[in-house]
């Protein structure tokens, strides 16, 4: 078995992820069909929310695949700061925009959600709130990211921003869960059967999960093949104008 | 074929239309890049290879 | 460390060095908003809290980029660099000398803008307390902020972008402590949040800072 750091070899990563891509974005692409279909078509109302209940399955995956496409910026900070392979720098700066955009639509479809059924666009809800923040720091970070040319020295300082952001983040999430009491109902998915969504609404809601994270997975694969072609672009010219 | 969505047709129909737009236009958006960038690093590989 | 220190006040104070500006932009935000809201008293004292806590915060904002961008520009960062002083020690003095010029005149000048907002009586102290010890918090993330973009020419907005989302937590239990206050209710809770933050940011972010500084003087 190769060890994981080989595919911190640029080269590797792009041979590997050539070669993922395609199985990657058609099943993606058949875990978003078939659960947005079950999900829109196959799926009864809810006896309080009626059709709109349908959004959970774009809503709660969205929502899901903004925080985890977070973390995974944390993760490859991280690497980034402790073993300097520079895919991982790269694929940070890579799922910035797919996160941001997640974020954007858990907005957008909770704000079109939230109309009919809290009578409001949009509350100060702690959760709602904290989205924002959260979609102000995805902001803050990529602004970061091309606001800098030095590439080595971008991704140093936004990978310590990534962990200073994620501490703050938190805090954030805390802080505004004591200013204000939320409309927002808990979570949608729990270890506690009790608190579940009901199992006519839970499986199509899995398999749309599934797309979404696979769909995630494919573009942070492209995009970070993009910026190592990006990044190998700018040396060469570089190298070019020195001669 | 089209399920009955009720009174609140509109809200769940512009959400998905929302969503799904924004996931082509990011998917667009990256996939055209990598497209560009492939394109240019082969031009400038190459012309960095013909001039020695 | 008390040299620096002592310098940095000498040129936060001198004419030109930005000291009083910050000041007079407090002035104006607590000015125009009962311009911009009416000038209601009820209304006005409800909001008073909120908008010394925005308006100390914004002015905290606006001298951010002074911390670091002249060392930078006259090279005496680099210096500092070489020196035995720890990057560390240097961001913690460069944060203490913001507040002491920015954040301490805020908190004595907010009790003041109190009253032309009409900020009831029993709120002045809770408002003087939770500024007194989120201030500094403001000034340590600033510094981070201001360390991350000092290499860059047109960091202003920028730095902005980047501070205010982590403003977030100090601002909530900060304005908390001040809006509890004016109604006459307890403190106590979030007065402790805040000062926990405080204390944290105090503690941990000048590494951070440092860390930041190491890799812009690269």
């Amino acid at each position: 078995m190769a060890s994981i750091w080989e595919y911190a070899n640029p080269k590797k990563f792009i041979e590997t992820t050539d070669r993922l891509l395609p199985w990657l974005s058609v099943t993606a692409l058949l875990c978003l069909v078939v659960g947005l279909v079950w999900g829109f078509f196959f799926t009864p109302d809810d006896y309080k929310q009626g059709s709109t209940v349908k959004i959970i399955y774009l809503h709660v995956p969205a929502a899901l695949m903004a925080i985890n496409a977070w973390m995974m910026m944390l993760v490859a900070s991280l690497i980034w700061i402790v073993r300097r392979h520079h895919v991982s720098a790269l694929a940070a700066r890579a799922a910035a925009p797919v996160g941001a955009m997640m974020t954007v639509i858990a907005l957008a479809t909770g704000a079109i959600w939230g109309q009919p059924m809290w009578g409001t666009w949009w509350a100060w809800d702690p959760r709602l709130t904290s989205f924002l923040i959260l979609f102000l720091f995805y902001l803050g970070y990529m602004a970061l990211w091309s606001a800098i040319e030095n590439d080595d020295t971008a991704a140093d300082l936004t990978s310590v921003l990534c962990i200073v952001g994620s501490v703050f983040a938190v805090l954030s999430r805390y802080a505004v869960n004591f200013w204000n009491q939320g409309l927002h109902q808990g979570a949608s998915l729990s270890l506690d059967k009790e608190e579940n969504v009901a199992d006519v609404f839970y499986h199509p809601l899995l398999v749309s999960i599934a797309g979404f994270v696979l769909l995630f997975v494919a573009l942070v694969f492209l995009r970070t093949q993009t910026e190592i072609r990006a990044r190998r672009m700018r040396a060469l010219i570089a190298r070019e104008r020195l001669q | 074929m089209m399920p009955d969505l009720g009174k609140y047709a509109q809200a769940v129909l512009s959400s998905y239309a929302v969503s799904i737009a924004l996931l082509v236009v990011l998917v667009a958006m990256s996939v055209w890049r990598a497209r560009k960038t492939r394109r240019e690093l082969t031009d400038i590989e190459q012309r960095v290879r013909r001039d020695g | 460390m008390i040299a620096l220190l002592i310098r940095d006040l000498k040129l936060g104070t001198r004419a030109g060095g930005g000291f009083g500006l910050g000041l007079s932009f407090f002035l104006i935000v607590v000015v125009l908003v009962p311009f911009g809201v009416g000038p209601e008293m009820g209304q006005l004292s409800a909001i008073a809290p909120g908008i010394l806590w925005v308006g100390a915060l914004l002015a905290c904002l606006l001298s951010l980029d002074r911390i670091f961008a002249l060392d930078w520009e006259d090279g005496s960062l680099d210096l500092l660099a070489t020196s035995p002083l720890p990057m560390e020690g240097v961001a913690s003095v460069k944060a203490l000398a913001h507040w002491l010029t920015t954040g301490l005149p805020l908190v004595l000048a907010a009790p003041v803008l109190g009253v032309l907002l009409n900020l009831p009586q029993a709120g002045i102290w809770p408002l003087i307390w939770s500024l007194g010890l989120g201030t500094p918090a403001l000034s340590v993330i600033g510094t981070f902020g201001a360390a991350l973009t000092v290499g860059l020419k047109r960091g202003g907005l920028l730095l902005s972008l980047l501070v205010l989302p982590l403003y977030v937590p100090t601002l909530i239990f900060g304005a908390e402590v001040a809006r509890r206050g004016a109604m006459g209710m307890e403190i106590a809770t979030p007065l402790l949040m805040l000062a926990g933050i405080t204390c944290g940011t105090i503690a941990l972010l000048p590494f951070a800072s440092a860390a930041v500084l190491r890799v812009n003087l690269r």
